[in-house]
């Protein structure tokens, strides 16, 4: 047992012994190395590792113990060997040295330039992995973003602040609907100050590309950063890729006042890394492979988007996910949805019917909507309005059931109407053309366009006057 | 309390930590590791070393570490002042940390969780010379305008006699209030706090049976599948079903004394929601602001993951506080399958052996001794008192049949399953008819029976059965399409479409329509089987089914729920005339 003395010099040796060079590692794994025979190193430090050739890599302690220490490397292990890789501890935990300087440029998953060029350096220093927000310094969120997107401001409303996952399928639209979204975002109420932290986990470059030319083409690439971590890049970049970008996002959030909108794409990626990192240090798994911490490792990157009440911004996240197989059920999606404020499906039967935005409104969902719509944010008949929309198209999908059992002709005519109402739902309201930028207004006018077709007794979620106002008109 | 050093930091594995060297911890002992003071528990203890899981981030400690006991279970501090304050998992109060560290939670704070300072009017019930036991009350204090807060002997003292009392006044919790002789002659002075470990249960003198309704205002669970005061139940349901809306709804209306809301690592917006929401909103009974009753605990899924393991037990532990003090009391945890998850995640980091799905063999056990902490109890100071559970439980992909939702299936005596299909179609609550149950009906039906001229059991069952016809027939008319069946059965799938639409949904933001007194359910339920009893006479005298679905009143029928006001019984018995006398009219022009 030491006494306080010891315990002081102790810590004032570990102060000293950070930064000071170990060569030669126990094991290499993956993008884990082992290192025996360190000072005592703590929980989380960043590790500065220095290959054969000389070049720096960084890592993060995962484990550690008197007997060893592990580490993984963001950079991968190709190139390190057993007798001359060197590490340094340096200490502290990985941080990002954030500026405003970094919207427009394009840097990598730990926030480095990619194109070799120096980045300014920022005055401050933010360790990547942020401290949770206390639920009572947090702002309720509740101002309307319009999009322009019908299927989206009509029926799940974006809020400044929420958190809404795309859940969409390989070859589907969703890069487009981001791009669309990132373009045409505004809050109406006020002129404010937007900007977008892009992050991109494991995607092809062509992805990467996309964005790019979409944001030069609208002009707003001056008020992007990027975080690329392609598909050629370490996979385990991608683990610490979002956090980087999340780290700048509430500095120009919560520091600098600034409306910050983050696009992930694409989390099955992250997800994918976890799990792969994981069964590499042989821990047991969940379901599917993956570790039983992916809840708490989403949540930690989810719950940084929101409202601090006294300080002007917000960070609004949307990530993208493509769910493997079109399931919705499979793990990744489904602790996403149990963790953001709703969530917009797309639908691949849509998409083969040519329509876009291919969103499926009925699983979709905006938690943060009830608050957002209505009178004085919207307009007073939208929260009745939505509702019955949701609730007709839902008896739609039930009397196509029926009729793909007994023909169209054998309806009735009330559910004839009704299957005219859900052609016209999804090829005038729910689609609509890449650069058409719909107001909420118009959005709520087409929407009454639709349930004029329905007979006005059906309509039992509008009130009396709602109807006796829109109906028809 | 630092200087007891119960060993060192050998390993760190996230919110595991294996120490050496080790003296005399105990078994749950609450330990600070390090110079940053981060809280952890011993859950493990063997040859020397003990296994503790840390309920901060871990980042930065180091093998060699010293880890300093407290001689202290981890446990709760009880007294006045909890009522409206929010907690996180281990019951820091974090409008203080908030003050402390600013808006983001940093590590290794602490504060008590009551308010030392405040001073609460103290009123003193007993007299010098008096003779109390365990659990019997020693003074009052007005914590908020709705609870009184009884000052109760620890259970720690079985008996003894008061020598000295405070007179009516205002102290702080820190002050004595009284001055105790035990039977060994020892002298115990006392204060209005006390300190409970959390993982068990408080004792009481015994358990009721329980033949109370809880009354939540939703129509669904009240008249369909009810839960008794002292019950426990779960709620199922994929996300977006409305698990948190549902339990807000309860929060809100139902009939208990106190609230005890935890969030268990679920989203930080929705705490903010709760907490801004329920000030603002007025209970029906009382007339004063809901949250004048409200405890709340918010440790969201971001935060720690081993505070979220602890948080449903620093909850019960402040519910069965109240409980004591002759409270009804009612407790939701949103989710207890987060809560199962931080289990098998500390499970796998200490390298155990998993059961299903990787969750540790003993998550059974664990549910089951949760639940068990509800009941309809006289407590030891001879009042009764109640702990109503309403977990909400998350299953991946809305797959009931997954560990956490069978295994508590076990353990609960009701079931509120929420249906997808119903979700999305914004029919809420998305309580589905079909796969909830509830084994209280039996017990809750004399008291529902005296509040329905006893005609509540007869019209449950009936409308049941013909919830029960109508997925029959629903079969038969995908294969063959509505126009096959004849008007008297197309007539069910009628009033059950007008059940559902008039009765079992209800909208949380109406005015009128989010909390449903008893006396209107009962009629409402009458009215609708009453449109089906005459609607049914009238077309067997040959009445067309379409010219009955047409009438006015229908639509009146459809919208009651939102139109009538609870206490407007009046309102019903026009609408029922008005409802016979239009269907006579239909049978009279086709009588000929």
């Amino acid at each position: 047992m030491r006494t306080k003395e010891e315990t002081l010099l102790v810590h004032t040796d570990r102060h000293l012994l950070s930064g000071r060079e170990y060569r030669g590692t126990s094991r290499i794994d993956g993008p884990l190395v082992y290192m025996r025979n360190t000072h005592p190193v703590g929980y989380g430090e960043l590790v500065e590792i220095i290959a054969p050739d000389g070049s720096h890599r960084s890592g993060q302690v995962l484990d550690t113990s008197d007997e060893a220490v592990v580490v993984q490397v963001y950079e991968g292990t190709d190139g390190l060997n057993l007798p001359d890789t060197g590490m340094r501890f340096l200490g502290e935990p990985l941080t990002l040295s954030v500026s405003e300087q970094m919207l427009g440029r394009v840097m990598n998953g730990l926030g480095k330039s990619r194109d070799g060029s120096t980045l300014p350096q920022g005055a401050v220093e933010k360790d990547v992995n942020g401290e949770p927000i206390n639920p009572t310094a947090r702002e309720y969120p509740r101002d309307f973003i319009q999009t322009g997107i019908s299927v989206i401001d009509g029926l799940t409303t974006l809020i400044q602040g929420q958190k809404v996952p795309i859940f969409s399928g390989n070859g589907l639209d969703h890069n487009k609907l981001a791009a669309q979204i990132a373009r045409q975002a505004k809050v109406r109420k006020s002129g404010a100050d937007f900007c977008i932290v892009f992050a991109a986990m494991g995607v092809k470059y062509d992805v990467a590309r996309y964005f790019i030319d979409s944001f030069e083409e609208t002009g707003v690439l001056d008020n992007v950063a990027l975080f690329l971590s392609l598909a050629d890049d370490p996979s385990i970049e991608r683990t610490i890729t979002p956090k980087t970008a999340l780290t700048l996002a509430e500095y120009l959030a919560f520091e600098k006042g600034k409306q910050v909108l983050v696009i992930m794409t694409d989390m099955t990626n992250y997800c994918e890394a976890l799990r792969e990192i994981g069964t590499m240090r042989g821990e047991i798994p969940s379901r599917k492979g993956y570790p039983g911490y992916l809840y708490s490792s989403l949540a930690e990157l989810y719950e940084r988007s929101g409202k601090i009440a006294g300080r002007g911004g917000s960070i609004t996240q949307l990530p993208i996910l493509t769910m493997p197989n079109d399931d919705i059920s499979h793990p990744v999606p489904d602790l996403t949805g149990y963790i953001t404020e709703g969530q917009i499906v797309f639908d691949r039967s849509m998409q083969a019917r040519g329509i876009y935005p291919p969103i499926n409104c009925l699983p979709s969902l905006s938690r943060l909507m009830k608050d957002g719509i209505g009178e004085g944010m919207t307009r007073g008949d939208h929260p009745h309005l939505a509702n019955q929309l949701f609730a007709s198209y839902s008896h739609v999908k039930d009397v196509q059931n029926l009729a793909s059992v007994i023909g169209e002709e054998e309806l009735t005519s009330l559910d004839q109407q009704y299957l005219e109402f859900g052609n016209f739902f999804e090829h005038k309201f729910v689609n609509q053309s890449f650069t058409e930028d719909r107001s909420i207004e118009q959005t709520l006018d087409i929407g009454w366009e639709a349930l004029s077709i329905l007979p006005s007794e059906e309509l039992q979620r509008l009130s009396d006057e709602e109807i006796a106002e829109h109906y028809g008109k | 309390m630092k200087d007891r050093i119960v060993g060192q930091v050998k390993r760190v594995n996230g919110p595991v930590i294996i120490l050496k060297d080790v003296t005399d911890a105990s078994m749950m002992e609450m330990v600070r590791i390090g110079e940053q003071q981060l809280i952890g528990e011993v859950v493990k203890l063997y040859d020397g070393r003990a296994t503790v899981q840390v309920y901060e981030d871990a980042t930065g400690i180091c093998p060699g570490d010293n880890v300093y006991g407290s001689g202290l279970s981890l446990s709760v501090e009880l007294g006045p002042g909890l009522i409206g304050t929010i907690y996180d998992g281990i019951q820091r109060p974090l409008e203080k940390l908030m003050e402390a560290s600013g808006a983001f939670i940093s590590r290794g704070i602490s504060f008590p969780a009551l308010d030392h300072e405040k001073k609460w009017p103290f009123v003193p019930k007993v007299e010098v010379g008096a003779n109390l036991t365990k659990g019997m009350t020693l003074g009052e204090v007005v914590e908020t305008e709705r609870v009184v807060h009884k000052i109760m002997v620890p259970p720690s003292i079985d008996e003894c006699v008061v020598a000295k009392i405070a007179s009516e006044g205002d102290y702080t919790v820190e002050e004595i209030i009284a001055t105790v002789v035990l039977p060994d002659g020892k002298e115990q002075k006392l204060t209005m706090v006390q300190h409970w470990p959390i993982r068990v249960p408080r004792p009481v003198t015994e358990r009721l049976a329980l033949k109370q309704p809880l009354i939540t205002g939703l129509r669904v669970i009240d008249t369909l599948f009810p839960i008794s005061k002292g019950g426990t139940v779960a709620i199922p349901g994929g996300f977006g079903t409305g698990k948190t809306m549902t339990q807000h709804s309860i929060a809100q209306w139902c009939d208990a004394d106190i609230i005890v809301y935890i969030g268990c690592g679920e989203r930080g917006n929705e705490m903010t929601d709760v907490l801004r929401e329920f000030p603002l909103l007025i209970d029906p009974r009382t007339g004063q602001s809901l949250m004048q009753r409200t405890l709340l605990i918010a440790n969201t899924s971001n935060m720690p993951v081993s505070a979220r393991e602890a948080s449903i037990y620093t909850g019960i532990s402040m519910a069965e506080y109240y409980r004591d003090q002759g409270y009804h009391v009612a407790i939701m945890t949103d989710s207890t399958s987060r809560w199962a998850e931080a289990l098998r995640e500390l499970s796998g980091r200490m390298e155990e052996m998993p059961a299903e799905e990787g969750f540790p063999a003993y998550l059974p056990t664990r549910i089951a001794q949760f639940y068990e902490r509800a009941g309809f109890m006289k407590c030891l100071s001879g009042e009764t008192g109640s702990i109503s559970v309403i977990g909400a439980v998350s299953p991946p992909g809305g797959d009931f049949s997954e560990p956490v939702t069978q295994h508590t299936k076990r353990f609960v005596r009701c079931f509120w399953a929420l249906d997808r299909a119903l979700a999305s179609s914004r029919h809420y609550p998305a309580i589905s008819w079909i796969d909830s149950y509830s084994e209280y009906l039996t017990d809750v039906q004399p008291w529902w029976s005296q509040h329905s001229d006893g005609t509540w059991q007869i019209n449950r069952q009936r409308i049941m059965e013909l919830l029960q016809k109508e997925v029959r027939l629903q079969q038969i008319v995908k294969l063959v399409g509505p126009d096959a069946l004849p008007d008297s059965q197309n007539f069910i799938l009628e009033v059950c479409s007008l059940f559902k639409t008039a009765f079992l949904q209800q909208n949380a933001f109406d005015e009128v329509d989010r909390f449903c007194s008893v006396g209107k359910q009962v009629r409402m339920l009458e009215i609708i089987l009453g449109y089906y009893q005459k609607g049914s006479e009238a077309i067997a005298k040959g009445v067309p089914m379409v010219k009955i679905r047409r009438l006015k009143v229908v639509q009146e029928i459809a919208r009651m729920r939102l139109t009538i006001e609870n206490d407007d019984l009046q309102a019903f018995d026009k609408l029922q005339l008005r409802l016979e006398r239009s269907i006579d009219q239909l049978g009279g022009i086709y009588e000929d």
